[in-house]
């Protein structure tokens, strides 16, 4: 993993006395709100409805068990001893007060973390395929050139006022796990003919109130163009996206307004320009970074003990089934801890929690954590002979629930518990969705299901791609939720359709439970998933579902 | 014809703790809703809002919200604002534990 360098660490403490330094003024009243507010959304504080959030980057999802317990150790002392996991691969703390933030910073910048960027109209944390580094499907590891960007962005004097946000994901795998279709930028690691790898950019993806699905901008990119590419890019974007607009200032409608090709020849012409100003440092520091991520010492040992113990333990072995993926390395598996137990809140997990987490890391995953977008924690390299150690020690701490990529596995964003900007709850339907399932135990025949819940049309909990949306929307003073199907966020990317009118707070988890228990009567065989059988009976079936009595009355 | 205006009541975030406050007739923060100044006069609730947006190392972010005269006081009309006046429904945080 990559370590901060003097460089790293002076900025960030740098930043950290500056911050003091600016919350002291507001405290005393030398500085106005309006004058404080882009100083700490810079450092990643935001005031929502019950207090202050703060949004800690966890750069392209990679933790090692120091930072983990850092944040677990922040959590107990300045906040309510929980943090939330997000689906850009970050955490938040939902009640620091003012005067603690900068400690809180100081705190994280002990163990190489920070808050910055994490908001404002800036190049954002770089999300990367939480399997990095461990997927068997993979070209390279793509958290070095992640992290190269986010050296290259961080504090880029040409890239702090952009007409709005901007998030670039990077995967280095066939199978997209980093949503790289819905982001400004998304990088795909391809190999050309001559079997060299680069990259296929794709550009002008975001969910949000227009969805859109990213255009690839670039079928190959050589690796050593990436960083004088992606600056033109920004760069043309930085001047044509429009800042008279809100809502139009994503680089998704500049894209759009202006068309694929337009944006193709200007990027190239500023690519043409700036190319030669990168002399080849980028590249050496692009080495020393790909050095540090070397991949761990794997070991080769018996899984012998694995097969019994699956054998002789039914919870195990279902645990085994869901939660675990394939490995590049012979005899590891990619361990998805269940930050869902059926009831809790999507993605937040106690310091208790974090703690037992880095243990873990730190005694059989050799030292790495990861955190997902759909808000779950990774231990990417475990040994098969390790996960019934694992496995006991995720129950003591009501970590082993069995439901990644069912229908429990839900994605949901703070909503109005907790988001000033939200229009509806989120959090409370993913908890009677996943405990309805539960009681029913029809999960597991159910099959792969993802069911994505945002509490406004800003999108956070990336709706549009969930095979189930939920939209939770405020219709004249009342809570309701509008329902899209067919959505899909991995390399075959779809914006889900909406179904019809929406549901009131108590209508949506039975609407939804219809939805799914029809869906097993509907799909061909148990092979069939949710979204395969939506494909190919299109949206009237599962319509005609959701809303009986209307079709009821079409029909007479 | 003139519309009627819907009683209002001076919200904000508390600066240290960014919690919902409200503000009172004796011109304190308060952080029950029911003990917060009902405005019914919006020449008046303007001149309020004014006078607490002044009040730079106290709050952020205040503004007046529509609300109703209860049997104990001011309540919220929305449901936005009746969480604000309660915490997250997830947990037992905030107001909802420590009003009590």
């Amino acid at each position: 993993m990559y370590t901060y360098t003097d460089f790293d660490e002076a900025f960030v403490r740098e930043r950290v006395a500056q911050f003091r330094g600016q919350v002291e003024r507001r405290i005393d009243g030398s500085l106005t709100e309006d004058e404080f507010k882009p100083l700490r959304l810079m450092n990643g504080l935001y005031l929502q409805l019950h207090a202050y959030m703060l949004r800690v980057a966890v750069p392209y999802g990679t933790l090692n068990p120091t930072q983990m317990r850092k944040l677990a150790d922040i959590a107990d002392r300045w906040d309510k001893g929980y943090g939330h996991f997000t689906t850009r691969q970050n955490i938040q703390y939902n009640w620091p007060k003012l005067q603690d933030v900068p400690d809180m910073l100081e705190a994280l910048a002990d163990v190489g973390m920070h808050a910055i960027q994490t908001s404002g109209n800036t190049i954002r944390n770089v999300t990367a395929d939480h399997f990095a580094g461990a997927a068997a499907d993979e070209i390279e590891d793509p958290r070095a050139i992640a992290e190269l960007l986010r050296q290259w962005s961080t504090d880029h004097p040409e890239f702090q006022f952009l007409p709005r946000k901007f998030k670039i994901a990077v995967t280095g795998a066939a199978h997209d796990r980093a949503v790289t279709k819905a982001h400004d930028i998304g990088l795909r690691m391809v190999r050309n003919d001559a079997g060299e790898a680069g990259f296929e950019v794709i550009v002008g993806g975001g969910l949000g109130r227009t969805p859109m699905v990213g255009k690839v901008l670039r079928n190959f990119l050589p690796k050593a163009d990436l960083l004088p590419y992606c600056e033109a890019i920004v760069s043309v974007y930085n001047l044509l996206g429009r800042r008279d607009n809100k809502y139009k200032a994503r680089i998704k409608i500049t894209v759009h307004e202006n068309g694929l090709e337009k944006i193709q020849e200007l990027v190239e012409d500023r690519f043409a320009t700036i190319r030669a100003g990168f002399s080849g440092h980028d590249q050496d520091l692009l080495a020393k970074i790909e050095a540090a991520f070397a991949p761990p010492a794997f070991v080769t040992k018996s899984i012998g003990g694995y097969e019994a113990t699956r054998l002789a333990n039914p919870a195990f072995r279902s645990w085994t089934d869901t939660n675990l993926a394939e490995h590049k390395a012979n005899g590891y598996a990619i361990v998805s801890i269940s930050i869902k137990k059926h009831g809790a809140t999507p993605g937040d997990a106690t310091s208790d929690q974090m703690r037992v987490m880095a243990d873990l890391a730190e005694t059989y995953g050799h030292g790495e954590l990861r955190i997902s977008h759909e808000q779950n924690v990774i231990l990417p390299h475990v040994h098969k002979s390790d996960l019934a150690k694992v496995y006991a020690a995720l129950r003591q701490v009501d970590l082993a629930t069995a439901n990644i990529g069912l229908a429990s596995d839900i994605i949901a964003c703070p909503g109005m518990d907790y988001c000033a900007l939200a229009t509806a709850r989120s959090i409370p339907i993913a908890q009677e969705i996943a405990t309805r399932f539960d009681e029913l135990e029809i999960e597991h025949e159910i099959g792969q299901l993802k069911i994505k819940i945002s509490g406004c049309i800003n999108a956070c909990g990336h709706h549009h791609v969930g095979h189930i949306g939920i939209l939770g929307l405020d219709r004249a003073g009342v809570e309701s939720y509008q329902i899209t199907l067919g959505g899909d966020g991995t390399e075959t990317t779809t914006i889900g359709e909406r179904a019809g009118r929406g549901f009131s707070a108590d209508e949506i988890v039975p609407a939804i439970e219809r939805l799914v228990t029809g869906y097993l009567g509907l799909r061909r065989d148990a092979d069939e998933t949710f979204l395969q059988a939506y494909r190919r009976l299109g949206k009237q079936p599962f319509k005609s579902i959701l809303y009986p009595a209307q079709d009821k009355a079409n029909a007479a | 014809m003139s519309r009627t205006f819907i009683p209002k009541v001076v919200t904000a975030n508390a600066l240290l703790e960014g919690d919902a406050v409200w503000l009172t007739e004796a011109d304190t923060w308060t952080r029950d809703i029911r003990d917060a100044e009902l405005l019914t006069d919006e020449a008046h609730a303007d001149l309020r809002l004014l006078e607490a947006q002044s009040r730079k190392a106290e709050i952020a972010g205040a503004y007046l919200v529509d609300a109703k005269q209860n049997s104990d006081g001011p309540a919220p009309t929305h449901f936005r604002e009746e969480f604000r006046t309660r915490g997250p429904s997830n947990y037992p945080h905030g107001k909802q534990v420590e009003l009590s």
